[in-house]
């Protein structure tokens, strides 16, 4: 097993503070998929915001990408243990599509096309800490990454920034999602090592 | 282009660890779909942080495994059944030997 130390080769300054606990850096992108890739045309494609009320918010592909946007360069941590440091998306802030929602919820159920779920407190969504990303690198996210649009939510394992994200549910309990059922941690803190359910 | 699943042999080594049966040699029916046949023919994605077996016929999930350092989760959700390939036991002769029975409840 390839382990990487303090003094690995070609580290930069600064690398060490980024990578949390039992993490190693990558310098690629590896893809993970727990089924096949969904395929969804844009002019098919929506995203929505169900709330605890019964109430829908919708978005088309042209007034998703017609928002205001941000171009976050953030680490992403996978719970299998690798990071990659300094990658660059655009996105809508969740705090834009949360805008004329009216909810006193506390949980978020994410679902994704083809039906990949996955659970969040929906504090961890707000105050500019997610958004609904569509590019990556510059150029249009691949479906092999969760493109046309991916939930990003870095400062979790990456496992809850769900790929071909369709839309958010929000509970007022909450209700734990693919992985979440599976064993593995219901939070997900890299920084604390939250990776399965009784760490 | 690389195929993005195994087939369900690649179940055989992690459910050993569970099982004593060859649980891959087993017949699952999907509880979706009802589709039923070998375990062997599942489609199994590897590359995500468990293993998750599929149908063949509809794609929902029949079986998922995640191993953790100290135990495996293992949800059969999915599966209707299995009918799991066994051999050597005569199972009326097992009802019927209740010295046998009550030994084991000692």
């Amino acid at each position: 097993m390839t382990t990487f130390t303090r003094g690995f080769r070609g580290r930069r300054r600064g690398e060490d503070d980024r990578l949390p606990p039992g993490q190693y850096l990558t310098e690629d992108f590896p893809v993970l998929s727990a089924g096949p890739t969904p395929h969804v045309p844009l002019d098919r494609w929506e995203f929505t915001i169900d709330t605890e009320a019964g109430q829908v918010h919708r978005w088309t592909w042209q007034e998703l990408t017609a928002l205001p946007y941000e171009e976050p360069a953030v680490d992403i941590h996978c719970v299998t243990s690798w990071s990659k440091l300094g990658t660059s998306w655009r996105g809508v802030s969740l705090d834009v599509l949360f805008e004329d929602v009216e909810t006193t919820a506390d949980y978020a159920l994410v679902h994704s096309y083809g039906g990949y779920t996955t659970n969040l407190p929906l504090d961890d969504l707000l105050d500019g800490k997610a958004w609904i990303a569509y590019r990556y690198e510059g150029e249009e996210l691949a479906a092999s990454h969760g493109g046309p649009a991916r939930l990003l939510v870095p400062h979790l394992y990456f496992w809850k920034s769900a790929k071909w994200v369709r839309g958010i549910r929000l509970l007022t309990e909450d209700w734990p999602g693919f992985w979440e059922t599976a064993g593995y941690h219901n939070y997900g803190d890299p920084w604390r090592e939250q990776r399965y359910a009784d760490d | 282009m690389q195929a993005d699943h195994l087939d369900g042999n690649a179940l055989a080594g992690p459910l050993a660890e569970i099982f004593t049966a060859d649980v891959s040699a087993a017949v699952s029916r999907c509880a979706s779909c009802g589709l039923t046949g070998p375990v062997a023919s599942l489609r199994v994605y590897d590359r995500a942080p468990g293993l998750v077996a599929r149908c063949p016929g509809c794609e929902e999930v029949v079986l998922r495994l995640v191993r953790s350092p100290d135990a495996a989760w293992l949800d059969l959700r999915g599966a209707v059944s299995l009918r799991i390939p066994l051999s050597g036991t005569n199972p009326s002769a097992v009802l019927s030997d209740e010295g046998g029975r009550s030994g084991a409840e000692r």
